[in-house]
């Protein structure tokens, strides 16, 4: 399990980076925290002829909300500092994305690991991609050609691909506004785990009745899905059991090691419920 | 000895801060870290037990934050701070460290193989967290893997080192305010 | 003859004499080990389940920059392990296991060729450029396949599958005594296939030594001594021509207490080049190429009176022990150990028993952490739950019913047990689960909907066998004694050599222990050495928790010697028979002068530096050695176990929420490393009953080659354990102690099986196979729809 040369680049900067991969084309990779493509490259899984370091890029590092009101997270942010932010950083409203750092990984996945990374990496359960469908995150790239938002409806292409094109790397991550109702909740077998199902709910509310709100999967689809079939439950004043019941009917989860289409249609049920109550309590 | 490089690969030099020691490896880059500070440094204190992050057992600090060194390359960690477990005991006496006692007292190891990845991921914890619960422990100790001890007295060990260093500090602070 | 009571180190916790370089990180594995001009092997494995090796094509391997040497089975002309049974071809067929692949190969993993490099990145560059060319073989994955009447053989000589098929008990008249008995309960059993899975996987570093002549192995086995005589002839060299040094171990749970093909390969790669060759496993070899374990079948009866007694057990037993039997214990270990061992702790007046071990295209297998009775125990477990719930009796009376009370009690295996605190343990570990509190709060939790559930195993465990119990099974190669040297330098300081090797038990400890209590010496004085087979004669290593009982006794039996010797030399000194001096705190004292005393650095003066004062019946030196064997049916350790559990209606999960053991061990001779052993244990035989399983598809593909398939707890899902001793001291090993090495493995998965179907029982459920996954309870819980019912 060791991996396949390959040439390493450090880059200096966010120019300079999008210049060496767009020379490079498809035989490079971006490398930022590497939680998951070091250990993709170990099992030679990934065998990426040049890796080009952004970690030295310290512009990508940054949490805070800014003028426009929305909570931009730098792409080389950690899951660590996000998950320890200050309340002053973080703001008020955007909780629910410090909370959702506890299900990734373990300790040392997430002192390494950074939002960017897992954006881009796109695996179907993770927690960053299912907050960035839910809270309708804006996607903030680079390339050559210039800097572009990507809505996060439209980002996500399917298993670990993405709109981003092989020159192109992310700069932030944008939560437009505050979601103060909202959680995320998730079931493994063991602690740690990629989720079998992972929920997320953004709950809409009057200050004391739903109003309405956003419900999100991960796990059982390709990429994070929105449901608007429970979504519409909400809207419609049902209960929070109506509404993951909704869900579960919606969805057509796989079947494969993880679980059986059913069990995940179950679980569904189960966590979204949670993550509703968990939602309204907050 | 370890003739680390063939034709096909890149080689660069690369200088590594272990233990504040500042050390020089001629490298390639696909070297993980774990491999470089095993074979070419000679620390052979971190293991190696599954090369995809999961087991823990080659959990260092990096600039004073557990990490994995299977999941990271040795050219990654240019410029940073890299503890192991060979910094925990007194360097001139070789005399154990409170959390290395604490692990001993409550017989927190057995094969002993993964045992410096729990030290390193306590100690960068604990530094973080002095005033972490038993519940906060246990949950940063499903990290790591243990095949032998049913994690409940690692859980204890590192329960107790906290409680020392709180009561330690407590007692520290009243002399100050005494004084 | 030693020294006061209290001063006493056994059955004291000793801070262990390991701890301090482990936790330094100055353990030395093998991976620690570096050699001047050292290259790194790899191995070419198979990528078919089954087939025909029509063409292996190194040419473009050796052509890799930094690539040395490949070599095929013909480059290397080896020996083959083979693990040999005395009994009849119609009850044991062997099987050939090749160091390389010659022609054909038998699952997925398995070695056909070795790689050298000058680094362990460039082996794995060379793997990349080997082409292996294979004619695929139907392959058999399973039970069914394996056994139905026209398969396809794994082995040629192998018809049916069937390595070994022995009804090694039949009480006559068994059958009236079902078809009149009151109460009959069945049960079907399987248990997943699990890799034992020490964090340290397996390596060696192997080198010629021109000096001595020798091939130096090291390497991390349970077995040494084993490793060399079939490297010996495997390799064609006089056995005196190999050395195997064990360097600490990161675990073994009986993985590494079998001969694995790579080590000798490894071996012989060093000789081919001359130069040292090193091997270290990688995890995704380690959990789906090594040696697994575990999967078993069991169809089985129990027939009861009305007062819920047994009268008989019936059982046929399928394990499923992979491609190859392993050395030196052979596929008759798993249908052995059940067929001997199964009625247990109860009285069972009649019994029945078929074992099979069947071939099949998956990983071989090796004897894991309680060898079939984690198994056999979760059978008869569930048998009794059955039988209380048909009885309409409760749980814990069934058992203290049927437990042996009276010993030694000679049961219908032909087995006699020692004493054991069989129902003390039951009902102490019933109490402790009651006072904490847990049938009230189950009660309640029922009347709230939820899930809780009380589950119990009771057991015992044969340690310490002697080369008798396993001459019983007819193993050609007999293990049963060890042997322990035991010498005294000038300085007073003393080295115990034994034949057991310790990868986490302590050994360091409790083996200084005995010595320093036989000795009436400073444990400081004391240091043992183990693990390298040109230091003692021979061995048979650690397994079977055979350790502390027969390596412990064997290392008494030589420090009383020594004893003896220091005695006789202190007695001619002083002119006085040896009975009237005694050992005490390093010292030689008479009897009758309390005042007079030599010290053993004075004694060992004389026995080695002044040795013509000795007298002509005393030889200089101060050494001994003693040989320890168990020649009845060894000891039994007992425990019983209780578990709490719920199941999450919401995610079919099972969490254990309390979890109690009450263990007789005999004499522990260290109580934390005794805890150690339990909990250690524990969480292994929940792994087993809640998480790990590597199943195999219909091509024989492996599913689990990471930890992300392979789901090993961590310390989320492993609860705390409370333990409360018994003590029963053992009247025939040296020091008291039985075996404590496995017990927690093979009581933890029966109990677990029957809390969770204890938390089941409001639905009608139950499940018998391990491990119990989410999915499963969740189905359990759900209930079924009216057209789902027939």
């Amino acid at each position: 399990m060791k991996p396949a040369p390959f040439r390493y680049h450090r880059a200096r900067d966010v120019e300079g980076a999008t210049a060496l991969l767009a020379e490079l084309s498809d035989e490079a990779k971006v490398i930022a925290g590497g939680q998951s493509l070091v250990a993709m490259m170990n099992f030679r899984l990934a065998r990426p002829g040049h890796l080009v370091d952004i970690a030295g890029l310290r512009e990508l590092d940054h949490l805070g909300v800014e003028a426009d009101g929305g909570l931009h997270i730098g792409a080389l942010t950690t899951h660590h500092t996000v998950e320890t932010a200050p309340a002053d950083r973080l703001g008020a409203g955007y909780e629910v994305i410090r909370d959702a750092m506890r299900w990734i990984g373990h300790l040392p996945i997430r002192t390494r690991g950074t939002v960017g990374g897992s954006i881009a990496h796109a695996d179907a359960t993770a927690e960053w991609c299912l907050l960035a469908v839910l809270l309708d995150a804006e996607l903030v790239a680079h390339s050559p050609r210039g800097r572009r938002r990507i809505p996060a409806g439209e980002f996500f292409f399917g298993y670990y691909t993405t709109a981003l094109d092989p020159d192109e790397i992310l700069l932030e991550v944008v939560f437009p506004r505050p979601a103060p109702h909202a959680a995320l909740t998730e079931f493994a077998e063991r602690r740690g785990d990629f989720a079998i199902v992972s929920a997320a709910v953004d709950l809409a509310t009057d200050g004391e009745d739903v109003r309405g709100g956003r419900v999100a999967l991960g796990g059982v689809a390709a990429m994070p899905v929105r449901v608007p079939e429970a979504e519409a439950v909400l809207a419609a004043g049902g209960s929070f059991r109506d509404c993951a019941e909704a869900a579960a009917s919606a969805v057509d989860p796989p079947s494969d090691a993880g679980g059986s289409g059913d069990y995940r249609k179950h679980l569904i049920r189960d966590l979204i419920e949670r993550a509703c109550e968990e939602a309204m309590s907050r | 000895m370890n003739d680390t490089t063939g034709p096909g690969d890149d080689v660069q030099l690369i200088t590594l801060d272990v233990n504040g020691t500042s050390h020089e490896v001629i490298t390639a880059p696909r070297r993980t870290l774990v491999d470089v500070l095993r074979h070419d440094l000679r620390l052979t204190g971190t293991h190696v037990g599954c090369e995809h992050g999961i087991c823990g057992a080659c959990t260092v600090l990096v600039d004073g934050l557990p990490v994995r060194a299977c999941l990271m390359f040795a050219a990654q960690a240019e410029g940073a701070r890299i503890t192991t477990v060979e910094s925990l005991a007194d360097p001139a006496t070789g005399e154990l460290g409170d959390l290395q006692r604490a692990f001993t007292a409550h017989h927190g190891l057995q094969c002993g193989f993964c045992t410096p990845g729990f030290l390193m991921l306590a100690q960068g914890f604990l530094a973080e967290r002095p005033e972490a619960t038993k519940e906060d422990i246990r949950e940063v100790v499903a990290a790591n893997l243990c095949r032998c001890t049913g994690y409940q007295t690692i859980v204890e060990a590192i329960d107790a080192c906290a409680t020392a260093r709180r009561s330690q500090r407590a007692t520290g602070a009243e002399e100050e305010s005494c004084n | 003859m030693t020294s006061a009571k209290d001063d006493r180190l056994v059955g004291r916790s000793v801070a262990r004499r390991e701890d301090p370089r482990l936790l330094s990180g100055r353990g030395r594995f093998v991976d620690d080990i570096e050699l001047p001009g050292m290259l790194h092997a790899q191995f070419v494995r198979s990528t078919v389940a089954h087939g025909t090796i029509t063409e292996i094509d190194l040419s473009r391997v050796r052509q890799v920059p930094g690539v040395l040497a490949a070599f095929t089975a013909a480059d290397l002309e080896l020996g083959d392990i083979t693990a040999q049974l005395g009994r009849p071809l119609s009850e044991f067929v062997p099987t050939a296991m090749p160091i390389l692949a010659r022609d054909r190969v038998r699952y997925v993993g398995e070695p056909v060729a070795v790689v050298v490099a000058r680094d362990p990145y460039l082996a794995e560059d060379g793997l990349e450029a080997a082409r292996v060319t294979y004619a695929p073989l139907p392959p058999i994955t399973c039970e069914e396949q394996a056994l139905a009447p026209d398969a396809p053989r794994v082995h040629a000589e192998a018809a049916r599958n069937t390595l070994v098929d022995v009804g090694l008990f039949a009480t006559e008249g068994i059958d009236e005594i079902f078809d009149r008995a009151p109460c009959v309960v069945h049960v079907d059993v399987r248990t997943g296939r699990q890799n034992a899975l020490p964090l340290e996987t397996r390596g060696a570093v192997a080198r010629w030594d021109d000096r001595e002549e020798q091939l130096v192995l090291h390497t991390c086995t349970q077995t040494p001594h084993q490793v060399r005589t079939v490297a010996a002839r495997c390799l064609r060299l006089d056995e005196r021509a190999v050395r195997v040094i064990v360097p600490d171990m990161g675990g073994g749970f009986g993985l590494k207490c079998v001969v694995g093909r790579e080590e000798i390969a490894t071996a012989a790669a060093a000789l081919r080049l001359g130069r040292p060759v090193k091997w270290i496993e990688d995890r995704k070899d380690a959990l789906s190429a090594s040696f697994l374990a575990r999967e078993q079948h069991y169809t089985a009866r129990a027939a009861f009176d009305a007062d819920g007694r047994i009268l008989g057990l019936d059982a046929d037993v399928v394990c499923d022990m992979g491609a190859y039997s392993c050395y030196p214990f052979t596929a008759g270990i798993e249908p052995l150990m059940a067929s001997a061992e199964m009625p247990g702790v109860y009285k069972v007046p009649a019994y029945r028993v078929r074992g099979r071990a069947i071939t099949t295209n998956k990983a071989p297998t090796a004897p894991y952490r309680g060898v079939s009775r984690p198994q056999y125990v979760m059978a008869v477990e569930r048998l009794m739950e059955r039988a209380a719930r048909e009885l309409r009796l409760d749980p814990v009376e069934i058992r203290r019913r049927n437990v042996i009370t009276d010993f030694p009690y000679t049961g219908v295996n032909n087995i006699t047990y020692d004493p054991g605190s069989y129902l003390e343990s039951l009902d102490l570990c019933e109490r402790a689960v009651r006072e904490a509190g847990w049938y009230d709060r189950q009660a309640a939790a029922r009347a709230e909907g939820r899930h809780i559930g009380i589950g119990y195993s009771c057991f015992s465990e044969r340690t310490g066998y002697g080369s008798a119990a396993f001459a019983q099974r007819k193993m050609e190669v007999v293990p049963g004694f060890d042997l322990a040297e035991v010498r005294m330098d000038t300085s007073g300081a003393v080295t115990a050599t034994t034949g057991t090797i310790s990868h986490g038990q302590s050994h360091e400890t409790t083996m200084a222990q005995i010595v320093a209590d036989t000795l009436g010496l400073d444990i400081a004085k004391v240091k043992l050495h183990q693990g390298d087979t040109d230091r003692i004669t021979y061995g048979w290593g650690t397994f079977a928790s055979r350790s502390i009982a027969v390596g412990g006794s064997a290392v008494r039996l030589a420090a009383g010697k020594l004893g003896d010797k220091l005695r006789a030399i202190a007695a001619a000194e002083w002119g006085i028979p040896p009975e009237e001096t005694e050992l005490d705190r390093g010292r030689v004292r008479r009897r009758d002068d309390p005042d007079a005393a030599l010290t053993y650095e004075h004694l060992a003066d004389t026995a080695y530096l002044t040795s013509h004062l000795l007298p002509k019946d005393i030889d200089p030196g101060l050494t001994a050695t003693a040989v320890f064997d168990v020649h009845n049916d060894g000891t039994f350790s007992n425990a019983t176990h209780g578990v709490v559990v719920e199941l999450h209606e919401g995610t079919g999960q099972v969490e254990i929420l309390a979890y109690f053991c009450v263990e007789d061990c005999g004499v522990a001779v260290n109580p934390q490393v005794v805890e150690g052993q339990c909990r250690g244990g524990i969480a292994q035989g929940i792994s087993g009953a809640l998480f790990e399983q590597i199943t195999y598809d219909a091509q024989g593909e492996p599913s689990a080659t990471s930890f992300m398939d392979y789901k090993v707890p961590t310390a989320q899902e492993i609860p705390e354990v409370v333990i409360h001793h018994l003590e029963t001291p053992c009247a025939f090993t040296a020091t008291g102690a039985k075996g404590a090495g496995e017990g927690g493995t093979i009581g933890a998965p029966a109990a677990v099986l029957n809390a969770v179907n204890d938390a089941l029982r409001p639905t009608g459920v139950e499940l018998d196979h391990t491990p119990i996954t989410p999915e499963t309870v969740h189905r359990a819980l759900t209930p079924r729809t009216p057209e789902q019912t027939p």
